[in-house]
C-alpha cells in the first residue's frame, strides 16, 4: 500500500501554512511540535503511521470554513479526523497535509424529543447521544463497538453500523441532517429535523464518504424510544452450518431480531476467557439473538426462535432471565476485540459483507486460507445482515507476518466479493482496502464515483490517497468520450 | 421529428443515450409506464426512451430479504411475488392512481420518484431500501453502485443520489432492493375529536409501542374516507395510529395505545381489512377532489399541524405524526407556490414542499420541488454535470435548467 508522494514544495512552506492557521485558530489550537503530533500519527488501523505536517483543532464552523478556504487557496491537502478510532485508516495523516481534528466540537446543541431528534456537534461521542436522552427513555440506535470513544461525525463519515442495525439501520438510516463545509470554505446544510431532504439526496451521498467530500460541523440524528422489554438468547451448535441455517430460518419465519450475532469456536474461547459471559466452550458456533418489543411480543418471539433453534439441531440454549443476564450475554461479544488482543500479540480486523447463505462456504474457504497462510483467524459475524469480521491473528515482531496477514485479509475480501458481497460493511475502505476497489468495481464504475468527488472537491485536496486507488484529474473525467458523427446509429427498436 | 426507443437490453440503452449525447440538442424523456408524469415538471424532451421492455424479476431470495429486478418491471408484478412469500416493500410506496388516475408504474419510476408512505418514520424511506443498481449515465456509460447486501460502505453511496433524482442522473436498468416480512396482524386505533391532534400524534409516535403509522384526518377529510368507521366518526376529526406485528403483540400494544389516548377523547379499534384500506387512502392522498392542486410538505412533526391549518383551512391531513402535510388548494390558485413556501420559511424550522399535482402549465412555471439555497443548488448542478453533462436525460424534470 503506497500513499501519494508528499509534495516537497508544500512541506517547504510549512512555516507559512502554520502562520495562516494560527491566524485563524488562536491559542493552543494549532499543533506543530513533533511529540504532540505523534498523538495523531495513526487511527485505529495502527499498522500505518505518519506524522501530520500540522494539526489544527478548530472550535467553530466559521474557523473550519476559513481553514479550508485558506488551504484551498494555498493548494494544501486536508485530512479530517474525529476520535481516530476508525479501522480502515481513513484518518491516516499525510506528510504534506493539515489534519483537521474535530475534538473541540463536543457539545450537544439541542435535544428535541418532541421531534425525536438530537442536534450535536460532530465531536460528540456516539454513546454521549444516548446518554443525553436515556433518562427520558430514548436512545440512538447505531452502536459500533467503539461507541464510547468514536464520534458522531466519524460515524457519518464511515456510515458506522453495530450490533443493532439489523432492525434499526445503519448511520445513514438514522441521520436527518448535517451542516458541512466544502473544500472551498462554503458552508452548506443538508436536511434538518424533517425527513427526506429535498432535491438530490446529497445527505445520503455524504454519509459514508470517508472524509472525501467535506467536513461535517453539525449533525441532526434521530433517536428512538427504548423498547419495553428485551431478551437475549444464547444458542450453540455443533457445526457452523447449523448456525447459519438457524439464522436463515429465523428470518424466513418473518422475525427480524434486534440483533443476531454469531461467533466461531476460537472467538468464543477468547471472549469467555476475557469475561465470563455464560458462553459454552464445547460448541463450534454460538448465536446471540436479541428480541425486543412489548413483553408479550418478546415472549412469543423467544418461543418461536427457540423452536427454530431446536429444529435445526442446537446443542445449547439459554434465554436471559433478567436485564443483568441479558447484558452478561452481550459482554463477551462487545469485547470481541480486546478478547482477541489477549490471545495474540497483534490482529487485523477485517470487515466484509456476504449474502448470508454463503456463510458456511466462506468459512470453509477461510479455514483453507488460514492453513495456507499459517495464521489463525477468529470469526465474529453480524449474522443477521451478513457482515463478517474475521480477526486475523499475527505477530508483528515476526518478520513478514504483517505482510502475510494483510495478504490473507485481502484474499478474504476478494472471497466476499466473489460470492456476491462487498469489501466493507461498516468500517469503510480507507487506505486498508483502497487497492481492492478494482475487485468490486469496473473503471467506469469508479470514474462515475470520482465525478461525484469532482463536484465537491475538484482539486482533490480532501483526504487524498483514501478510498480510491487513483485520482484522475477532474478535467479528464469530465470529458465526454463520444463525439458527434462517430456513433453507430443505434440498433434498437424504434416506433 | 421525435423518436421512441424501446430498448430490449442494456446495450440498447447505451446506444440510445449515446445517440442523444452526441449533440444537436437531442434529449430523452425516460419513461417506464408513464404513470407518474403528473409529478415534476414535464420534460422538454421530444424523444422517448421507453424502459418497459426491460422487465422481470431476476433474483428473489425471501430468506435473504433481497430482490433484484429489471428497472421496467411492473410494481404490481413485484408486489404479487412479495405477497406469495408474505413479504413487502416496507416503505409503502405511494401509488399515483388517486392523484393522476394512472396504474402503479414500474420499479425504476418508483425509485426515481422516491415517495414513501405512512410507514416511513418506522422503517425508512425509499432511499433506505435500494441496495444496488446498474445504470447508464447521461454520458452513455454503464456503471453500477452498491450491491445486494444491506451493510455496505464501499465507495460513495450513489444509490442515495439515484433515488429521487427523477431520472436526471442516469437511466437505471436494474435495481436490487431490500424487502421485509409482512406483519401477521395490522390494527388501527382511532381517536375522535382530539383538541390538540399534533400532541396526540406525538404522544403515540414517541411511545415504546413501535407504531407503524400515525395520522390525523380533519373532519372534512375523514368524511371522505371509504372506511365507514372513519366516515361515521368524522364530525370532530379522527386521529389514527397503526400497530403491526404478531397477533398477541398487536393486541397488547393496541390496549396500551388506547390507554394513552383515553383522556383525550373517544377511542375505537379498526381491524385488519379496514386498516389496509384506510392507510392506502392516506398513503396515496385519496381524499382530495380532482379540481385541486395538491402539495406535500415534509417538516418536523411539531411544525406540521399549525402550518397545515394556516395554509389550507380544512383541505389537509397529516401523516408521519405531523411531519408530513398533504394539502389541497383550488386549481385556480396561481400564487400557491409563493404562499406555501413562504409559510414554510416563516413557520417551520426546516422542511421542503413538493407540488404533487397541478396542471402542466402551472408546473412549467413554478418550482415543483423545493428550490435549494444558492450554494447547494450550485453543488447539485455540479453533481449533475458529472452524470449527465449535456442534460440529455429528462431535462428540466427535477429543476428548471437555465437554458
Amino acid at each position: 500500500m503506497k500513499m501519494p508522494t508528499p509534495d516537497a514544495t508544500i512541506i517547504a512552506r510549512r512555516v507559512d501554512i502554520i502562520a495562516r492557521l494560527q491566524a485563524i485558530v488562536p491559542g493552543d489550537g494549532v499543533i506543530v511540535d513533533d511529540n504532540e503530533l505523534r498523538t495523531f500519527e495513526c487511527d485505529g488501523l495502527m499498522a500505518y503511521k505518519q506524522l501530520p505536517m500540522v494539526v489544527v483543532l478548530p472550535s467553530t464552523t466559521e474557523q473550519v470554513s476559513q481553514i479550508l478556504k485558506a488551504c484551498h487557496d494555498m493548494g494544501v491537502k486536508i485530512v479530517p479526523r474525529g476520535a481516530g478510532t476508525g479501522l480502515s485508516g481513513g484518518a491516516l495523516p499525510l506528510a504534506d497535509a493539515v489534519t483537521v481534528g474535530l475534538g473541540k466540537f463536543n457539545k450537544i446543541l439541542d435535544i428535541d424529543l418532541d421531534n425525536r431528534c438530537v442536534v450535536a456537534q460532530p465531536g460528540v461521542t456516539n454513546r454521549a447521544i444516548t446518554d443525553a436522552v436515556e433518562d427520558q427513555g430514548f436512545y440512538y440506535a447505531p452502536d459500533p463497538s467503539s461507541k464510547i470513544a468514536c464520534t458522531i461525525g466519524g460515524n457519518i463519515a464511515e456510515n458506522a453500523g453495530g450490533m443493532h442495525c439489523l432492525k434499526y439501520g445503519l448511520t445513514t438510516n438514522n441521520v436527518l441532517g448535517v451542516e458541512m463545509v466544502l473544500m472551498d470554505g462554503e458552508i452548506i446544510r443538508l436536511g434538518g429535523k424533517h425527513m427526506d431532504a429535498g432535491g438530490l439526496d446529497m445527505l445520503g451521498a455524504v454519509t459514508g464518504s470517508e472524509g472525501l467530500l467535506g467536513i461535517i460541523t453539525e449533525v441532526t440524528v434521530r433517536v428512538l424510544k427504548q423498547p419495553d422489554t428485551a431478551k437475549a438468547l444464547l444458542v450453540g451448535f455443533d457445526d457452523v452450518e447449523a448456525g447459519g441455517a438457524c439464522v436463515a430460518r429465523i428470518i424466513a419465519a418473518g422475525i427480524i431480531p434486534a440483533a443476531m450475532e454469531m461467533m466461531d469456536k476460537m472467538a468464543i474461547g477468547a471472549m469467555q476467557k476475557f469475561v465470563d459471559s455464560g458462553y459454552p466452550l464445547d460448541v463450534e458456533a454460538l448465536l446471540v439473538v436479541e428480541l425486543d418489543g412489548s413483553a408479550a411480543e418478546v415472549d412469543d418471539l423467544t418461543a418461536r426462535v427457540q423452536a427454530i433453534a431446536e429444529a435445526v439441531g442446537s446443542t445449547f440454549i439459554r434465554v436471559s432471565e433478567n436485564e443483568t443476564e441479558r447484558s452478561q450475554f452481550w459482554k463477551g461479544r462487545m469485547s470481541a476485540f480486546p478478547s482477541v488482543g489477549r490471545i495474540s500479540p497483534d490482529y487485523l480486523t477485517m470487515d466484509g459483507t456476504i449474502p448470508r447463505h454463503r456463510l458456511p462456504d466462506v468459512l470453509t474457504r477461510m479455514a483453507e486460507l488460514s492453513q495456507r497462510y499459517g495464521l489463525r483467524v477468529a470469526n465474529v459475524f453480524h449474522a443477521g445482515d451478513g457482515n463478517l469480521h474475521p480477526l486475523i491473528l499475527f505477530d508483528a515482531n515476526e518478520a513478514g507476518e504483517l505482510d502475510q496477514a494483510e495478504a490473507f485479509g485481502h484474499d478474504i475480501l476478494r472471497l466476499c466479493v466473489e460470492v456476491g458481497g462487498v469489501l466493507s460493511g461498516e468500517h469503510g475502505i480507507g487506505v486498508e482496502k483502497r487497492d481492492l476497489m478494482g475487485e468490486m468495481f469496473t473503471e467506469e464504475d469508479l470514474n462515475q464515483q470520482l465525478r461525484l468527488k469532482c463536484a465537491f472537491d475538484p482539486d482533490g485536496l480532501l483526504n487524498p490517497g483514501k478510498v480510491y486507488p487513483t485520482l484522475h484529474r477532474c478535467a479528464e473525467l469530465g470529458r465526454m468520450r463520444v463525439t458527434d458523427g462517430k456513433l453507430p446509429f443505434p440498433d434498437i427498436p424504434r416506433f | 421529428m421525435s423518436d421512441i426507443f424501446k430498448p430490449e437490453n442494456d446495450a440498447h440503452v447505451v446506444d440510445a443515450v449515446r445517440w442523444a449525447a452526441s449533440g444537436n440538442g437531442k434529449v430523452l424523456d425516460v419513461v417506464g409506464h408513464a404513470s407518474k408524469r403528473g409529478l415534476g415538471r414535464l420534460s422538454r424532451a421530444e424523444n422517448v426512451l421507453d424502459m418497459s421492455a426491460l422487465s422481470g424479476i431476476t433474483l428473489y431470495e425471501p430468506e435473504e430479504l433481497v430482490m433484484r429486478a429489471r428497472a421496467g418491471t411492473a410494481l404490481l408484478e413485484v408486489q404479487a411475488a412479495l405477497d406469495d412469500a408474505h413479504q413487502m416493500l416496507a416503505f409503502e410506496p405511494w401509488l399515483p392512481g388517486a392523484l393522476y388516475g394512472t396504474e402503479s408504474g414500474t420499479l425504476g419510476g418508483m425509485f426515481a420518484c422516491a415517495q414513501a408512505g405512512p410507514r416511513r418514520p418506522l422503517v425508512g424511506s425509499v432511499r433506505d431500501h435500494l441496495l444496488g443498481f446498474e445504470a447508464v449515465s447521461g454520458r452513455g456509460e454503464r456503471f453500477k453502485s452498491g450491491g445486494r447486501v444491506v451493510k455496505n460502505v464501499s465507495g460513495f453511496d450513489l444509490c442515495k443520489l439515484m433515488v429521487g433524482s427523477m431520472g436526471t442522473l442516469g437511466v437505471m436498468t436494474e435495481v436490487t432492493f431490500k424487502v421485509l416480512p409482512r406483519a401477521e396482524k395490522s390494527r388501527t386505533v382511532l381517536l375522535m375529536g382530539a383538541k390538540d391532534p399534533g400532541a396526540a400524534m406525538r404522544k403515540v409516535q414517541n411511545s415504546a409501542y413501535e407504531v407503524s403509522g400515525v395520522a390525523h384526518l380533519p373532519a372534512t377529510i375523514a368524511a371522505r374516507s371509504g372506511v365507514s368507521d372513519v366516515r361515521e366518526n368524522a364530525a370532530q376529526g379522527v386521529t389514527l395510529v397503526r400497530v403491526e406485528g404478531p397477533a398477541s403483540s398487536v393486541q397488547v400494544r393496541c390496549e396500551a395505545l388506547r390507554a394513552l389516548w383515553a383522556e383525550l377523547g373517544r377511542v375505537e379499534d379498526l381491524h385488519t381489512a379496514n386498516t389496509a384500506q384506510l392507510w392506502a387512502e392516506i398513503r396515496d392522498a385519496a381524499f382530495f377532489t380532482p379540481d385541486h392542486q395538491v402539495w406535500r410538505l415534509s417538516v418536523s412533526p411539531s411544525d406540521g399541524p399549525a402550518l397545515a391549518a394556516m395554509l389550507a383551512g380544512s383541505e389537509y391531513y397529516l401523516d408521519w405524526a405531523g411531519g408530513l402535510v398533504w394539502l389541497a388548494v383550488p386549481a385556480t390558485d396561481g400564487a400557491s407556490a409563493e404562499r406555501v413556501r413562504g409559510a414554510l420559511n416563516d413557520c417551520a424550522t426546516s422542511g421542503h414542499a413538493t407540488l404533487m399535482r397541478a396542471a402542466p402549465e402551472v408546473r412549467a412555471r413554478v418550482a415543483v420541488f423545493q428550490p435549494q439555497p444558492t450554494g447547494l443548488e450550485r453543488l447539485m448542478k455540479r453533481v449533475q454535470d458529472g452524470f449527465d453533462p449535456h442534460r440529455v436525460l429528462n431535462p428540466g424534470r427535477l429543476v428548471l435548467d437555465r437554458e
